[in-house]
């Protein structure tokens, strides 16, 4: 039984890491009604960024500041550069600008900083918790659980600048029928600049815990796919669907490949996540905190 | 009650616009009106007659339908507007009701008011004195404030619209058909509304209606267009009684009621060329 809920826990907290990820998406998803590919080189080149600043000498406060800076910058540009100039065409059409957009950025990230991994070390060992061990026999790395805490904050603050911030009404209301917003006063680009750099914040905190986890390389770009079961499965609108649907994931994957792995010869963990998000799919389109289509008939 | 006297002056003047969308279709060719202050004047037309077009090259909502107005000018207040963005207009003092009401589904009818908000940034305070400001004319959306609006019903739909409209500010608002799709008691109050906030909040209305009727009965003045020209104007009460009005919009005529097959056929001889 230790041994189940040892596998539960982290389960659900690698889980969180998913979120983090998901979240980007998120929030992209809910103010433009953009699938944006890019969000996995987003968190690439975030990563890429910081460690490289770090071997430049920086401090890890300043490399952080100026990182973020980055990101915001790139952000702004994007909206500016690509999506100002697509507004109002086909969703398709953005969709393929942003897959357009992700080889761009992964380009350019390792042509600036060079393509060999890395590792990046946040002084938070990966290690389990002695207290924790000594009680209850689990083991619960404080690593994932200090990324589990961090998560948590981050979809606090989201909740709270969706719900009773002007601008976070804003970006409802535009997600909702941008000409009706625009019909109000509601400026769109400022909308979406605000969302964008909000993405490219939560791709910097994602960047951050993964690479610190899996070291910088290329690979990073992948977690983007890792967050399409978890937004499948919550919802591609909500913030909390991101959190719950990581939730669910991380842990049935791990139950999965210990408990049925060795039945039919392990290593479902990779793909047994994408067959619970076709279920989804099946049963329940919208994700389980997804926004309902409302037609009024 | 005499509106034939000399028209104030005007607020908003649309001169001789012309509108292209896609760079070929001409929608307008060469409308122009005027609302004075404190009016409520009335745009009247068949489908397809430029009417939503002319809203929405005011309010500057065309570029999102790739329309253009490529002349003519538009003023509000004696300067030029038309190369503004539709935020700066709503700060401005113009903010358009869209046709079919547009309520954001997913958020609640007060958060719904709230997002009209968004170009004045005021104190809480004064928010809900807005709040309640608007709820004093709707009763209606104060019970359903926390009901996700699109679960909403027409009528409280599109008070959420004006509603929601009004936390601007505005002097002035563009009002795209509120008829539309609503039983004729709601049609009734919404448009009592209306008169109301004209009379007691001074607001302007440029009002696009087919349902003529009504629309002459609450307004002051009245134009008329078809084909994307102004074919007729004139006070309201004047265009109510205008024989040609009554027989091409109200179905009425010198020889009574006249089936519709008729009417078509009368309406393929006689047509309104500016």
């Amino acid at each position: 039984m230790t041994f189940f809920f040892e596998v539960l826990i982290g389960g659900l907290l690698s889980g969180v890491m998913y979120s983090l990820v998901a979240l980007g998406f998120v929030l992209i998803y809910k103010a433009s009604g953009v699938f944006n590919f890019a969000q996995g080189a987003l968190v690439f080149m975030a990563a890429l960024t910081f460690v490289g600043l770090t071997e430049m000498g920086l401090g890890f406060a300043m490399a952080l500041a100026v990182t973020l800076v980055v990101m915001i910058a790139g952000a702004l540009l994007t909206e500016r550069l690509v999506l100002r100039k697509l507004v109002n065409q086909p969703q398709i059409t953005l969709f393929m600008a942003t897959i357009g957009l992700t080889f761009f950025i992964e380009g350019l990230t390792q042509l600036v900083w060079g393509s060999q991994p890395r590792g990046l070390d946040l002084g938070i060992p990966d290690q389990p918790i002695e207290w924790v061990l000594d009680r209850a026999g689990i083991v619960v790395s404080q690593f994932e659980l200090f990324a589990a805490g961090v998560a948590a904050v981050m979809v606090a603050a989201l909740a709270l600048f969706f719900q009773k911030t002007r601008i976070g009404r804003g970006l409802r209301a535009v997600a909702d029928d941008h000409q009706a917003a625009q019909s109000i006063g509601i400026p769109l680009h400022l909308i979406w600049a605000y969302v964008w750099a909000a993405a490219g914040f939560v791709a910097l905190v994602a960047g951050l815990l993964w690479g610190a986890r899996n070291g910088v390389q290329f690979a990073l770009t992948f977690t983007a796919l890792k967050a399409l079961p978890v937004l499948i499965l919550g919802g591609f609108e909500s913030v909390p669907g991101a959190i719950i649907g990581g939730l669910i994931i991380g842990a049935v994957e791990k139950l999965a490949e210990v408990y049925v792995g060795p039945m039919v010869g392990g290593g479902i963990e990779g793909w047994v996540a994408y067959v619970i998000a076709l279920l989804f799919l099946l049963v329940r389109p919208e994700g389980l905190f997804g926004e309902k289509h409302i037609d009024r008939v | 009650m005499s509106t034939a006297a000399a028209p104030a002056a005007p607020i908003l003047s649309v001169n001789n616009i012309e509108v292209i969308y896609d760079h070929v279709i001409l929608v307008l060719k060469g409308v122009s009106l005027e609302v004075a202050e404190g009016r409520i004047v009335a745009l009247l037309g068949a489908n397809g007659a430029g009417k939503s077009t002319t809203l929405k090259a005011i309010s500057n909502l065309l570029a999102a339908e790739r329309g253009d107005v490529t002349k003519g000018t538009i003023e509000f207040k004696g300067r030029r507007v038309d190369k503004l963005t539709p935020n700066q207009l709503v700060r401005m003092g113009v903010c358009q009701v869209m046709e079919g009401r547009h309520c954001f589904q997913h958020l609640t009818v007060e958060e719904n008011l709230l997002t009209g908000a968004f170009t004045r940034r005021i104190s809480r305070a004064e928010l809900r004195a807005d709040l309640e400001r608007v709820y004093h004319y709707f009763p209606r959306l104060k019970q359903r404030r926390t009901s996700q609006s699109g679960y909403t019903s027409g009528g409280e739909q599109q008070m959420t619209a004006i509603g929601r409209a009004l936390m601007a500010k505005p002097t002035t608002i563009l009002l795209d058909e509120p008829s539309m799709g609503l039983a004729p008691q709601i049609v009734e109050e919404i448009f009592g509304i209306v008169r109301d906030l004209n009379a007691k909040e001074r607001v302007s209305f440029l009002l696009a209606e087919q349902n003529t009727m009504i629309a002459l009965r609450y307004a002051n003045y009245g134009y008329i267009l078809e084909n994307g020209r102004v074919v007729m104007d004139g006070d309201a009460g004047e265009l109510a009684n205008n024989e040609d009005v009554k027989e091409f919009y109200l179905g009425l005529s010198t020889a009574g009621r006249k089936s519709f097959r008729d009417v078509k056929h009368y309406r393929r001889r006689k047509r309104w060329l500016a």
